[in-house]
């Protein structure tokens, strides 16, 4: 991460300068498409209720693992349930949990950098513990946390959250370690600002750049995550309609029932893509310069 | 003479090897610490929630003694750091073994899925990157990202059930679950982790790839590459010696992380192809409430990455000039 | 002209694609380099010089640039439509070029001798050996202290000054015709600034070389040039040798450049400055295009883009007002 780089994510995301962000993000084919992917799912998911009257969790046994038809646009599985309202239902959760792991992981990873990269001598220890935090692959320590906090969206929410948090924290550290190298911030300390006036509207704001281009990327792994944690049976519980439990349910009906596990599965697939998309044109236009820190 | 250039050990690359080992020591301190804290996170009794709901009152008493549970916390945490030091990771409740005993047992694996894994990895990460790197905006470019995005979208778990579906259920080339070990022949045991490799390796293959185009565009952009082209160097020698070099520079700093997804996305991947491996493990145990077998597992896990990422650290102190001759 | 030129640009126009579409960065720009000749091009920031310098070589990025008109002859050939092959053995062959930064302009993980030494394998096809021997004179050529342990360090533990001497003597290691400096200059002290152009000075009489300097800063121009040509907003304004530019500058721009040069020996309260600024490329203003800046434009400046005109002495200005009352009677 160069002092230029950081400075020209800073400036194009100045005030005056920020409608013109908005405009070159239109622009851009990446962006472009995977906003609209996003907002489809996001409107499928407010208007589940609307675009289906049934219940995802309704058995009517008499309908069990008909195919694709009108009646049963995805089909239904061995309990009689319409995949398509469960499908619709667990975007519901899913956005839920991608969103709520970007924000808490979000919120509390760029707190920890703010705050290392300003009070020097917490700075060694919080790195520390950033470090052994990350030395757990990622899926591991979410699971290893869900499992102990018990079943729950929240729960499941705390988990994802403090398995992406250190990532997030090191790029904010690193990033306000750059701002607070540039003049402005001594232009400030000079005329008296305060630890937390500089950190929250000087440092911060200036890291905003890499950070919003890192938090797309966190929607679309909190997504697969949780998605694999339901399929191994310790994410959402069922018969919540998560879209890893209906695939881990479709999986036993593979051959038979292919709908099943089939679309949840592209479901899965599209919201990472469109976030994935996301953040591809969000670092391309606020800095073509900034590279994806895993 | 260059024989001075590496100098004795008081010269700045040995005091940036000494200070790289001396931050990985508290590090692997507090990874022992978390997951010691781990059990008693759990929220209510530990003994209570690992005995289970229809546990008799004697069987949670004999549960809490087993583990430890009556001591003080304080004591708990200094039991933990000598066992630790002897090498007890504590002892399984459903598996009636050593921990370390367990895990030593599913280690060759995991091992040969993440080494399968990682071998496909590399070459067609870094292949695919540099490639569309130097046709960048050609349809080549784009097609080679389009797949490197549905890599890292997709989910393993479910594109692993398509794939049974197809290579082992119709088409019946590889089998759809089950270790073969290697004693039992080179190509059994191939075939068993071929399919299961393959697929672990996507995500990989779709992040590597993109990181490398990235990087490789990065380093195309700069003055020196013009430099090279000015003095009359070809297309190929310009990108293979004076490109590449300086693109695998940020690449080995994701290695790191390219195992600690491999060995994360393993979990799910061995559970999908019934591989007895250290995923696995971890998951039944989860399923099982066997706690010393996570909080053990998970402590060696964490170890070993300390040690790996130490590794590659040392290993980019020596391969960029600009810090090892800093 | 009796002896035929080394280096011949015709009409040149060079046009890139930007976000907004394509944008015009130079045009219709000729000159002539006999052989021995030192060539200044001055201009500010965008003014056109290094994209002028950047297609003697083809060292444009393909994709995004295009070259609609113009020719670059050198010995006889048209480097513009020559192919690949053909062009690299003129590249650090014959025909070298130096850039501005040279710490971005040296790669990071080769040794300096690893840099020199390519060359001259790929133009002179000497062996390791004789090769690195060579590199580590060419290193004493340009006056690099303790060269033979020199020749072994990687860029970034070079000061700048001596990078740049390193980017020198890769250039001329296999005796080029023409050295083109980009900006040789502009990253360095002012110290340093002087022992390099004395180098380049030195090495050139030595070599018999033509240099083609380009800066943005008219005291290295005056003291390096015998010829010196003037940019701005993509065209040639004024074309002179330096004695008669820094005597009677012909075109406004280039009194305006003048006037803003801090004097030593004159009593200036305020550096007069060019008022507005560069018109952006994308811009189309019809006729001159400094007209909009300029104190003396007229009518007819605004109306219609005016020719480079001779003005005698072998001088050209693009100025048809000034140069009509220098031949009126």
């Amino acid at each position: 991460m160069t002092t230029a780089s950081i400075a020209t994510a800073a400036e194009r995301l100045a005030p005056r300068r920020r409608f013109v962000v908005v405009r070159k993000l239109a622009r851009h084919r990446s962006f472009r498409i995977g906003f609209v992917v996003v907002l489809l799912l996001v409107i499928a998911a407010l208007a589940a209720p609307v675009l289906t009257g049934l219940d995802p969790t309704a058995m009517r046994v008499r309908f069990r693992f008909r195919p694709p038809q009108w009646d049963f646009p995805f089909g239904s599985d061995r309990f009689g349930r319409d995949i398509f309202t469960r499908v619709l239902y667990g975007a519901q959760i899913s956005l839920w949990i991608g969103l709520g792991t970007t924000l808490l992981s979000g919120f509390v990873g760029a707190a920890v950098g703010v705050v290392a990269a300003q009070f020097r001598y917490l700075d060694a220890p919080l790195m520390r513990l950033m470090d052994a935090l990350m030395a757990f692959p990622a899926i591991l320590l979410a699971i290893g946390l869900a499992a102990t906090l018990g079943p729950g969206l929240g729960n499941l929410i705390i988990a994802l959250s403090v398995a992406y948090m250190p990532r997030t924290a090191r790029l904010v550290r690193a990033s306000a370690l750059v701002v607070r190298e540039l003049e402005f911030v001594d232009a400030a300390r000079v005329a008296g600002a305060g630890h937390l006036r500089i950190m929250l509207r000087h440092l911060l704001p200036n890291c905003m750049g890499p950070l919003l281009v890192q938090l797309t990327f966190v929607f679309a792994y909190a997504i697969l995550a949780e998605a694999a944690l339901s399929f191994l049976g310790i994410g959402v519980p069922p018969p919540a309609p998560s879209w890893g439990n209906i695939v881990a349910e479709g999986r036993d009906f593979a051959v038979e029932a292919w709908w099943i596990m089939l679309f949840p599965g592209i479901a899965i697939s599209l919201a990472a893509l469109g976030m994935n998309l996301l953040g591809d044109g969000l670092r391309d236009v606020l800095d073509p310069r900034l590279k994806i820190e895993g | 003479m260059a024989s001075g250039r590496l100098g004795g050990l008081a010269s700045p690359l040995m005091r940036q090897l000494a200070r790289q080992l001396a931050q990985a020591v508290p590090v692997l301190l507090i990874v022992a610490v978390l997951t010691f804290f781990l059990m008693h996170l759990l929220p209510g009794d530990p003994a209570v929630l690992i005995a289970g709901p229809e546990a008799s009152r004697e069987a949670v008493a004999q549960i809490r003694t087993q583990l430890g549970l009556d001591l003080p916390l304080h004591e708990q945490l200094f039991v933990w750091f000598t066992h630790l030091a002897r090498g007890d990771l504590g002892r399984s409740l459903v598996l009636n073994q050593p921990v370390t005993e367990a895990v030593l047992e599913r280690l060759p694996v995991t091992m040969s899925l993440a080494l399968i894994s990682f071998a496909l990895t590399l070459p067609l990460g870094i292949g695919a990157g540099v490639l569309a790197a130097c046709f960048r905006n050609t349809w080549f470019d784009a097609f080679v990202m389009l797949l490197a995005l549905i890599g890292v979208s997709a989910p393993s778990f479910w594109i692993a059930i398509l794939s049974v579906l197809l290579f082992s259920v119709s088409l019946g080339w590889l089998p759809s679950a089950g270790y073969v070990p290697i004693a039992q022949g080179m190509w059994p045991w191939f075939a068993a982790l071929l399919q299961p490799a393959l697929i672990l390796a996507l995500f990989q293959i779709g992040f590597l790839a993109r990181i490398t185009r990235s990087a490789m565009l990065d380093v195309l952009d700069q003055d020196f590459i013009r430099t090279a082209r000015a003095k009359g160097v070809s297309e190929w020698k310009t990108i293979s010696k004076h490109a590449f070099r300086n693109t695998l520079i940020p690449v080995v700093t994701v290695c790191g992380i390219i195992f600690s997804l491999l060995v994360g996305g393993s979990v799910v991947i061995e559970q999908v192809f019934a591989l007895p491996g250290i995923g696995r493990l971890i998951v039944q145990a989860i399923i099982g409430r066997d706690y010393p077998v996570v909080q053990g597992t998970l402590l060696l896990l964490g170890f070993v990455f300390v040690l790996l990422n130490l590794a590659i650290d040392v290993l980019y102190t020596f391969i960029d000039p600009r810090i090892r001759y800093g | 002209m009796s002896a035929a030129p080394l280096l011949s640009v015709q009409d040149l126009t060079v046009r890139f694609r930007a976000d907004s579409g394509w944008m015009t960065a130079i045009e219709e720009v000729g000159f002539d380099l006999m052989q021995g000749e030192n060539l200044g091009i001055v201009g500010e920031s965008g003014s056109g010089k290094s994209v002028t310098a950047l297609s003697i070589l083809r060292l444009h990025a393909r994709t995004t640039t295009a070259i609609p008109k113009g020719r670059i002859l050198y010995d006889g050939r048209d480097l513009l439509t020559m192919p690949e092959r053909e062009l690299r053995a003129v590249r650090g062959g014959e025909i070298a070029m130096i850039f501005q930064d040279p710490m971005s302009s040296l790669n990071p993980v080769l040794t300096v001798a690893d840099q020199i030494t390519e060359t001259l394998r790929l133009h002179q096809n000497l062996d390791a050996a004789a090769a690195r021997k060579r590199a580590i004179e060419l290193l004493d050529l340009v006056r690099i202290a303790d060269a033979p342990r020199r020749v072994d360090e990687y860029p970034h533990r070079l000061s700048g000054g001596m990078r740049q001497r390193v980017m020198i003597a890769i250039a001329i290691a296999c005796r080029p015709k023409l050295l083109i400096a980009d900006e040789p200059t502009t990253a360095l002290d002012v110290t340093i600034q002087a022992q390099i152009l004395e180098l380049l000075r030195d090495l050139q009489a030595e070599l018999g070389m033509s240099v083609i300097l380009i800066s943005h800063d008219l005291g290295v121009i005056a003291e390096f040039a015998q010829r010196v040509l003037v940019m701005y907003a993509g065209r040639i304004v004024e074309q002179a040798s330096v004695r008669q530019l820094f005597r009677k500058p012909l075109h406004p721009y280039t009194d305006g450049l003048l006037a803003a040069v801090p004097r030593v020996d004159a009593d200036v309260h305020r550096l007069p400055a060019i008022p507005g600024s560069i018109p952006d490329p994308n811009e189309m203003i019809a006729g001159c295009r400094f007209s909009p800046r300029c104190l003396e434009a007229i009518a007819s400046c605004r109306a219609q883009a005016p020719a480079l005109l001779d003005a005698g002495e072998g001088r050209r200005a693009r100025c048809p007002p000034r140069i009509g009352s220098l031949t009126a009677p």
